[in-house]
């Protein structure tokens, strides 16, 4: 059956679209479900990991002789036994030296020892009797500081990559990274009006409830096992084989229940030190951060110093936009998002005239990953901040100035494709038309938005759904569920074969039963998983098709699928009483065996995906403090399959913007150590900070898709940060262009812009 | 480690005094368990307190209340009578953490922690409550705000511990109210708190008050320059812009993780203004 991909725009949906409950809900809510720490295994031993106290030092010598006598010490492992499989560089060899130190102690956290004993005790104690001898190196945390030319310098081979010609010396940048089309320097001649500006903001955690943990077992001839909460098993597979140097079929990770990633579990940290540990101590051995350890040594997102200059006519039509991303990652190049901060920063305009300059640059820091549209929301703050201040300059309202620019189906987007169908003045219109946008505002509040914009992603996938005697239906998986997806997978294909939602389960398979699946990130599962499991419905479906036909005894392509049927395609294939689903189930074992469908392909056409948010805030004037009155969200999900996730997502992706605009950031001291690794001091929004997120789903169907869905979990974040700097701006006529907007931040603009006598920029 | 549960407080003062090693009080352990947790102490010795006859209970008499050592914040916000007098040191209590931490944590835990940012110190100062402590020689009675020293050290010694924080009954006319500056509005710690204790006279002066400062100082202050600003005042314009100015005047806070010294000393001042009229408001003043 070929894949028709003209999305079915006008196609009557029976379960996609509805809002059935989630497979895994119950056990979520009743404590059944296993998370990551509830894991065992028999004889399994408690590790521990051992972490520089200092941003950067030179490891000279680790003794670990007294930690290993110690009664109940069954191993202590360093970089030692780490050998490098890796061939010494390249992203690889760096999570390499990130799970484990080698030479130097990057940042504070950073690992440098392990131990594996019977009690947390114990290891506890044995990792007081590790000595490491440190030369403590000048470090440097910030990302303007460590790019200037006298930094502090972490890699003595770092040489700018995207430079010609390529620098002499090093430095702490990794790369340069250049996209647009036009003459930027043209367009601002012909602007009537410029706006240039410099921001700055912090670094944020994900901030997932769930630490990280894993469980590890190897076996004496090399087999081993993993239990973990990830994003993606079979990444963690392959970087885990790899690392440790073991073949990777001899590697089974099986994913447990997630309690939240965000793009912080699409990595390895823990997995390899926790394997190391089991194959040394030969027992297996389970580690679980602590809440300190995740702030300090798991993935946070990067901190961004960014210019943007902007140029508009009198009548509002942009010219020319320049913008400079600089982006801290953490000490190891390609890790910040400075590339899709630069490709994403002016994607929601159509623009004749514009460019992007970015930079990955490395600092003592955690080695930072994903984080829900990384790199996105940090230039968006600064584009769209500038956008509402051009908006005043010109006497024009803010959402007409948008529209006026905003990119459609034809434009030559920012970073080099030309747009097909997109949403983006869908939703602008749909703000413009909400009653939020005209609803009156009380004292000391204002109202701001912005629109933003995400890539979304495809790739690889691998499904079989199988079909048991009695005609129910399991759907393996091997795409991690972070955000509802199984219920979205068995609505597919239950929608596909014209079955009840109920009658299909999903599973996520383990990486020794399914062909490879790439992380969950990018948006991607429902989108391509999601049509992998169509496709393999279809796939089950021809199968069922061919049993109904050798119970007739007719030929294979003169029977038809319809409503959770086989019938005769026509009159005059034969005039047989249609089969349900359940009875050619009932009857496989007779006619050929077990049913199975399958699918297996790397997905292309991940539609684009854009949003507009509106927000009102109101400040104390005396404290600076602000509150969050109203937010909605406006977004365009191509197809909704399951509404309620949907909203979920939109609902989700705001609120990580609130806390990341508001109080979010990661504070460190002189010494180059993170001041506030902890829920108390590293404040995410609370449930009573918040207001009802109010939402509004737009279907403009992807073409990429057969039921025109796009990926809707990241582009959530993006507009946030803007939208509620402009409306903060609006309720003090204060421009800040730096976050967090926490309170002393902002009574400072405040009092300042009051001692200047009018409206000035903080 | 070792637990032990006494049911009187010599026989705890006794095994606290008798530890050669690292002993530490539980009550409602909101506070003592996490450290605990995260490997911060250490402890050779844990004495609970829940167990000692009348830990658990809040007396009533003439001469006002005595609040049991282990007395849960959630058990002083179901006290009637207790929130009636002093609403402001309820209030006060019952911010600190969570519903869950509230069903456990202890005003006298929070005095002992020393921090000074704890939430219900400054209510019980601006209240004039005092500790009775017992210890291996005997009872004595202090002021709360002589019990914390410094940021987590009192002025307790080895084997003291506190039997109960007892307030004053209130004469009529009379009301206290606490706020805290928090970014969000919820489970957070107190950036500047402020505590105003006021008695008014027929005319609606104030013939009494007491205002204390959190986390602006390394120990919570009393402020008495702050209550001198409304003392024979209605409460005006002027009295209150004297009073925040006092306020601002008597902190010196540092700049850290959770505020600059700026925005404290500033803070200080529009809390201990937006307090004193609720707590004008709690003595029936207008």
């Amino acid at each position: 059956m070929p894949l028709d991909n003209a999305p079915e725009s006008k196609r009557k949906f029976n379960v996609v679209g509805t809002r059935p409950l989630r497979p895994d809900g119950i056990d979520k809510v009743t404590g059944r479900a296993r998370f990551g720490a509830d894991a065992s295994a028999p004889g399994q031993l408690v590790g521990r990991i051992l972490r520089s106290p200092h941003a950067h030092a030179i490891i000279k010598k680790i003794d670990t002789s007294k930690a290993e006598k110690l009664a109940g010490v069954k191993a202590v492992i360093t970089r030692d036994d780490f050998p490098d499989h890796t061939g010494g560089s390249g992203g690889l060899y760096d999570t390499l030296c990130n799970v484990m130190a080698r030479e130097k102690a990057f940042y504070e956290g950073h690992a440098v020892a392990a131990v594996a004993a019977t009690s947390a005790s114990i290891a506890r104690a044995a990792l007081k009797l590790i000595k490491v001898d440190y030369e403590v190196l000048p470090h440097v945390t910030d990302v303007d500081e460590a790019m200037k030319p006298n930094a502090p310098l972490l890699h003595k081979d770092m040489f700018t990559d995207g430079v010609d010609p390529k620098p002499k010396k090093p430095s702490n940048v990794a790369r340069r990274f250049e996209f647009g089309h036009g003459d930027v320097e043209e367009g601002f001649k012909k602007a009537d009006i410029i706006v240039e500006r410099s921001f700055k903001t912090e670094a944020a955690h994900q901030g997932y409830i769930e630490p990280h943990a894993a469980l590890a077992s190897m076996g004496p001839d090399g087999s081993a096992e993993l239990w973990c909460c990830t994003q993606g098993h079979y990444m963690v597979r392959d970087v885990c084989s790899q690392l440790l140097g073991i073949d990777i079929a001899r590697l089974r990770v099986t994913q447990s229940e997630i309690g939240g990633g965000f793009g912080g579990k699409t990595t390895v940290f823990i997995e390899p030190v926790a394997l190391a540990l089991a194959r040394k101590a030969n027992r297996p051995v389970k580690v679980v951060m602590t809440r300190e350890e995740v702030f300090k040594a798991s993935g946070p997102t990067a901190s961004t110093s960014i210019d943007i200059k902007i140029g508009v006519t009198k009548d509002g039509m942009i010219t020319a936009a320049d913008g400079t991303f600089r982006y801290q990652g953490g000490p190891f190049q390609g890790c910040s998002p400075a590339e899709f901060g630069g490709m994403s920063a002016f994607a929601q305009f159509h623009l004749d005239n514009v460019r992007a300059v970015a930079y990955d640059v490395v600092a003592n820091r955690p080695k930072t990953i994903s984080y829900r549209a990384p790199g996105a929301p940090m230039a968006n703050f600064a584009v769209e901040s500038v956008i509402e201040e051009l908006a005043h300059k010109l006497g024009m309202a803010p959402i007409d100035f948008r529209i006026k620019n905003a990119a459609r189906e034809g434009t030559k987007s920012s970073y080099g494709p030309t747009y097909g169908p997109i949403g983006l003045g869908a939703t602008l219109e749909a703000a413009k038309n909400h009653p939020h946008f005209k609803a009156p505002l009380g004292p000391n509040q204002g109202r701001g938005m912005a629109a933003g914009f995400w890539f979304n992603f495809g790739g690889q996938s691998c499904v079989t759904l199988n079909i048991p005697i009695d005609g129910s239906i399991t759907v393996s998986v091997g795409s991690p569920d972070i955000g509802g997806s199984r219920a979205s997978m068995c609505m597919m294909v239950a929608e596909e074969l014209g079955i009840g939602y109920d009658q299909v389960r999903a599973i996520i398979a383990d990486t020794s039963s399914l062909g490879y699946n790439d992380v969950t990130d990018g948006s991607r599962t429902t989108f391509a998983t999601g049509m992998a499991c169509i496709l393999a419905a279809r796939d089950a479906m021809k199968k069922l098709c061919a049993r109904a036909a050798a119970t007739w005894g007719i030929p294979e392509d003169a029977v038809t699928w319809e409503k959770g049927y086989a019938k005769p395609a026509g009159a005059n294939a034969g005039n047989f009483a249609p089969l349900s689903l359940k009875e050619i189930a009932a009857a496989s074992p007779g006619t050929g065996g077990p049913i199975a469908g399958h699918h297996e392909y790397s997905a292309d056409g991940a539609g684009v995906s854009f949003a507009t948010h509106i927000c009102d805030v109101e400040i104390d004037p005396e404290t600076g403090r602000s509150q969050i009155v109203r937010y909605t969200v406006i977004q365009d999900a191509g197809k909704a399959v399951h509404p309620s996730y949907v909203e979920g997502q939109f609902q989700g992706g705001a609120v990580q913007g609130i806390g990341w605009a508001l109080n979010e950031e990661y504070i460190y001291g002189k010494d180059g150590r993170l001041q506030n690794a902890g829920f108390l001091d590293y404040r995410i929004p609370v449930c009573s900070d918040l207001p009802m997120i109010d939402t509004q789903i737009l279907e403009i169907p992807n073409p990429g898709h057969p039921y025109g869905v796009r990926g809707v979990g990241e582009t959530s974040i993006v507009p946030p940060l803007a939208a509620i700097a402009n409306a903060v701006a609006d309720a003090t006529g204060v421009r800040f262009t730096q976050i967090p907007l926490s309170p002393p931040r902002v009574l400072k603009g405040i009092e300042e812009a009051k001692k200047a006598g009018g409206k000035k920029a903080a | 480690m070792r637990y032990e549960r006494p049911t009187t407080l010599k026989a705890a003062a006794q095994l606290l005094a008798k530890e050669k090693g690292q002993a530490f009080i539980l009550a409602g352990g909101t506070d003592l368990l996490v450290r605990l947790r995260t490997g911060f102490i250490e402890p050779d010795l844990l004495v609970d307190i829940k167990g000692v006859s009348g830990a658990k209970e809040i007396k009533k008499s003439a001469s006002g209340f005595k609040i049991g050592a282990a007395v849960s914040g959630a058990e002083l916000g179901e006290h009637a009578a207790l929130k009636k007098a002093w609403p402001g040191v309820v209030e006060a209590a019952n911010l600190i953490g969570s519903k869950q931490v509230q069903g456990r944590c202890t005003v006298s835990g929070n005095l002992c922690n020393a921090s000074p940012a704890a939430d219900s110190v400054p209510a019980l100062v601006a209240a004039g409550a005092k500790a009775v402590i017992v210890g291996p020689k005997g009872k004595r009675t202090v002021a709360v705000e002589e019990i914390p020293v410094g940021p987590g050290r009192t002025s307790l010694k080895k084997g003291e511990i506190i039997e109960s924080i007892n307030l004053p009954a209130r004469p009529a006319k009379s009301g206290d109210a606490y706020l805290r500056f928090i970014p969000r509005t919820e489970m957070d710690i107190a950036v500047v708190g402020c505590a105003v204790s006021i008695t008014l006279d027929g005319k609606g002066v104030v013939t009494k008050a007491r205002v204390a400062l959190g986390a602006v100082a390394p120990t919570v202050r009393l402020v008495p320059a702050a209550a001198k600003a409304l003392i024979g005042t209605k409460m005006d314009k002027a009295a209150l812009d004297a009073l925040a100015e006092a306020c601002s005047a008597a902190c010196s806070p540092i700049d850290d993780k959770r505020g600059t010294r700026e925005f404290r000393i500033k803070v200080a001042g529009v809390l201990a203004r937006r307090a004193a009229v609720i707590a004008r408001k709690r003595a029936g003043g207008k």
